[in-house]
């Protein structure tokens, strides 16, 4: 392998990994600070003090997800000079400055508040710590932002021109405004709520079931917890079907992609399977519904979507000869998998949303103990969606500005992008597992008793 | 008005100088740690000193790289990929000691304390020592091409000089983080402890910091520069009347001194280096410079609004985190667990 395409792997690994920890700071917080907000405002004393602790519990699992996300998070920052230098020089005009507004306006105010909010219990009042976690919620959620203003610019460029062999900002607002940004962000936010109410159901739910003593308190996260996951997925398949229609004008590439739609058709079926055969550019074998891709673009029976082939030649005869199809198959599958554990997260959140409000989760024993089981449910759909979002977009790093293998840092060799490689990807398992087991060890240490019950 | 892009060399100063003052102690405070104390609970008082401020810290690096990206980005593309391998082993350090921060008091067990407080001083020393290669490095200047490229491989950045730079950045920050150390502590033995550490390493940190400044003067056309030269050897009169002071026991007086010692140093390379950025060993005019290497003016002047308005109010709430923990830190602080 080249230095290109190991860079590239280098990308993905610690990316991915990344944005394991990322949905969990970026939900959890809000969670967490809802549950703050619920000790400080509750008249109930019994409550009062099973809240605060539960605000600690979870509060911990959120300080171990965000410290593994901070430095994993730099490794991100550092990429994109030490591998792809080319691609900052010719975007440094532009990335750079939401990268620099992220540390400025985002990354001083999370660090700086969780580190109030962890260890300052006692040194201030009830009202301002609890205002800390808010804090670092709207901070954390101000760095996506940020992050995904970069990240879009590279899907659809906007308010930029290319002069000195570069791409330079004219219009600061556009970039900020970018409707693709709208939608990548809201997906994100919403996905990260429901990544966040997965975890806290699963964790609930292996509470009820083994820890007779934290049983009460945790029936009531299962509540709060399904609750916060339905209302994540529910705007996550909003936000997602209409980032989607977005998609025809502003990426068709990707979005016929997507459903494997080689050619142009009107109306233009929905595959639900297919045998792509990536050779000769067609599918050997599908099922389709009828006109169901148009329905769900156009939200009526009819309209032409073009098709990959068709796009193809588009772009050859726009940017010159080349190869402008991304991997079909990884799209095609990507995408079936984000919808179907979707859909099957929903069930889940319904489950536990209803066995928490119902009290009476102990019915279902069989659900509780699956769950924590289906942990890596959301972590996989969160990873496809990314594959499909930067997959997508090859063979560009900035689409139609700038190609991937243009991008890659000339100086580097292959060997030391294979040492970092491995360095990286063994660091992080490591890690993983220490993080893991710790915040295992504290799950089943930690007991919640709730005894507002006897009081009455 | 002044030229945006000078503008942006200042803040970039101003951000790496509060980056090597705060991390300067963070740094010398983890590396020092072992050293200081076997005893996993002492140990555990003298990292509460920055438990609750690291994170922040740390942010003044990751906003100079960001500022550097969005104001120089060929600086930011040449620098990074010329230090890849040195940048691998620094995020390598950061990584475990960040980590080990949050991992180390959660579990009882000696041995586990004692992985992560190693975790922790290797995590401290090594981008310490590295930041003043690279420092150094810029100074003196790398093999960089016509096209900004970098030609050399990694130890083209270890040369005596560059490794003198290393150390004597390693030392001031463990002396910083000593006189630190004084200051937050509360019981007398810990104190004492570190002042004695501080005269060893301010011994050694002295030595290295002289070699530094014959070989700055040898390898560089610093000195050249009378605002340079008179900041370096103004850092060196401040590390030495902090190193009088420590010895007689008044560490606020140290820590204020090599504050200012850790800003002059930081103004005298960066006042070297103007209007470079980054010097190239294999033609002066392959150097990337304040014109060569910056943004567009468009993007230079709405990130200077920016940093305009919120560096101030990250002052504001840092200082005020320091406010809220100005208490020295008691056996009893450093066992609450989270």
């Amino acid at each position: 392998m080249d230095a290109l395409l190991l860079s590239r792997w280098q990308f993905a690994i610690t990316t991915v990994y990344h944005f394991l920890f990322v949905p969990i700071t970026l939900g959890l917080s809000i969670f967490v600070a809802l549950l703050e907000t619920c000790y400080v405002r509750t008249k109930r004393p019994a409550w009062k003090e099973t809240s605060r602790k539960l605000v600690r519990f979870f509060g911990t699992l959120f300080i171990i997800n965000f410290s593994m996300g901070v430095v994993t998070g730099i490794v991100q920052e550092f990429h994109f000079g030490m591998n792809w230098s080319e691609y900052a020089r010719f975007m440094g005009d532009i990335f750079g400055a939401p990268l620099a507004l992220e540390a400025l306006t985002a990354f001083f105010l999370e660090s700086t508040f969780i580190g109030i909010w962890i260890f300052g219990w006692d040194k201030l009042s009830e009202k301002a710590h609890c205002i800390c976690i808010w804090i670092v919620a709207f901070a954390s959620n101000l760095s996506a932002f940020w992050i995904l203003v970069a990240n879009s610019f590279m899907q659809h460029p906007v308010g930029y021109a290319i002069s000195n062999g570069r791409a330079e900002m004219t219009d600061f607002l556009a970039l900020i405004t970018n409707p693709y940004v709208i939608g990548e962000y809201s997906h994100t936010l919403f996905s990260a709520i429901a990544t966040a109410g997965f975890l806290v159901i699963a964790v609930s739910a292996w509470k009820i079931l083994h820890d007779e003593v934290s049983r009460q308190a945790f029936t009531q996260t299962l509540k709060a917890g399904g609750i916060f996951m339905l209302l994540g997925l529910f705007a996550a398949m909003g936000s997602g079907h209409m980032h989607t229609q977005y998609l025809a004008q502003a990426n068709p590439m990707k979005l016929s992609s997507f459903e494997a739609l080689w050619e142009t058709e009107d109306p233009a079926p929905f595959a639900i399977i297919a045998d792509i055969n990536e050779v000769e550019h067609k599918n050997d074998m599908e099922i389709t519904i009828p006109a169901m891709f148009s329905m769900m673009l156009y939200n009526e029976p009819s309209g032409v979507v073009t098709g990959i082939n068709q796009l193809q030649e588009e772009y050859a005869a726009q940017y010159g000869p080349g190869e402008y199809r991304p991997d079909v198959t990884g799209m095609f599958w990507s995408f079936r998998i984000m919808i179907g554990l979707g859909g099957l997260m929903l069930l889940l959140a319904f489950v536990a949303a209803y066995l928490g409000w119902k009290k009476c989760p102990m019915n279902f024993p069989i659900f509780l103990k699956l769950l924590p089981w289906l942990l890596p449910l959301p972590f996989i759909t969160n990873s496809v969606g990314w594959y499909i979002a930067e997959g997508g977009r090859q063979p560009w790093i900035v689409f139609g500005l700038q190609k991937t293998s243009e991008a890659v840092s000339p100086n580097l060799t292959s060997s030391d992008v294979w040492l970092t490689m491995v360095g990286f990807t063994l660091i992080y398992l490591v890690l993983a597992i220490a993080a893991l087991w710790i915040a295992v060890g504290f799950i089943k240490k930690t007991h919640i008793a709730f005894d507002e019950g006897r009081k009455a | 008005m002044m030229d945006l892009t000078v503008i942006w060399f200042i803040l970039i100063v101003v951000l790496f100088t509060g980056f090597f003052i705060l991390e300067g102690f963070d740094y010398g405070v983890g590396g020092l740690m072992p050293f200081l104390s076997d005893d996993t609970k002492e140990r555990g008082e003298i990292l509460r000193t920055i438990t609750p401020v690291w994170d922040g810290n740390e942010v003044w690096m990751i906003t100079a790289g960001g500022a550097m990206f969005a104001a120089f980005p060929h600086v930011y593309a040449t620098m990074f990929s010329a230090f890849y391998l040195a940048l691998f082993l620094m995020l390598v350090a950061l990584i475990l000691r960040g980590v080990a921060f949050d991992l180390r008091g959660r579990h009882e067990s000696v041995g586990w304390q004692k992985f992560w407080d190693g975790a922790i001083c290797f995590g401290s020393v090594v981008p310490a020592f590295l930041w003043g290669v690279a420092v150094t490095d810029l100074i003196a200047g790398i093999p960089i091409n016509e096209k900004m490229i970098y030609t050399g491989g990694f130890f083209d950045l270890l040369s005596p000089y560059s490794i003198i730079g290393g150390l004597a950045f390693l030392f001031v920050f463990l002396y910083h983080g000593a006189s630190f150390l004084t200051l937050r502590l509360a019981r007398e033995k810990l104190i004492g402890r570190c002042q004695s550490m501080a005269m060893k390493v301010g011994g050694l940190a002295t030595i290295f910091f002289v070699a530094c400044m014959g070989l700055t003067m040898q390898y560089t056309d610093l000195f050249t520069k009378p605002v340079a030269a008179v900041a370096l050897c103004g850092a060196a009169v401040f590390f030495l009347v902090a190193l009088g002071s420590m010895k007689k026991g008044n560490g606020k007086a140290s820590f204020c001194l090599t504050t200012l010692a850790i800003a002059a140093t930081t103004v005298a390379f960066f006042a070297g280096l103007f209007p470079r950025l980054m010097v190239s060993s294999l033609n002066p005019a392959y150097s990337l410079t304040i014109t060569n290497a910056s943004s567009s003016p468009y993007t230079l002047s709405i990130m200077t609004v920016a940093a305009g308005i919120f560096v101030p109010i990250v002052l504001i709430y840092q200082a005020w985190s320091y406010y809220i923990f100005r208490k020295r830190v008691t056996p009893k602080d450093a066992e609450e667990h989270y």
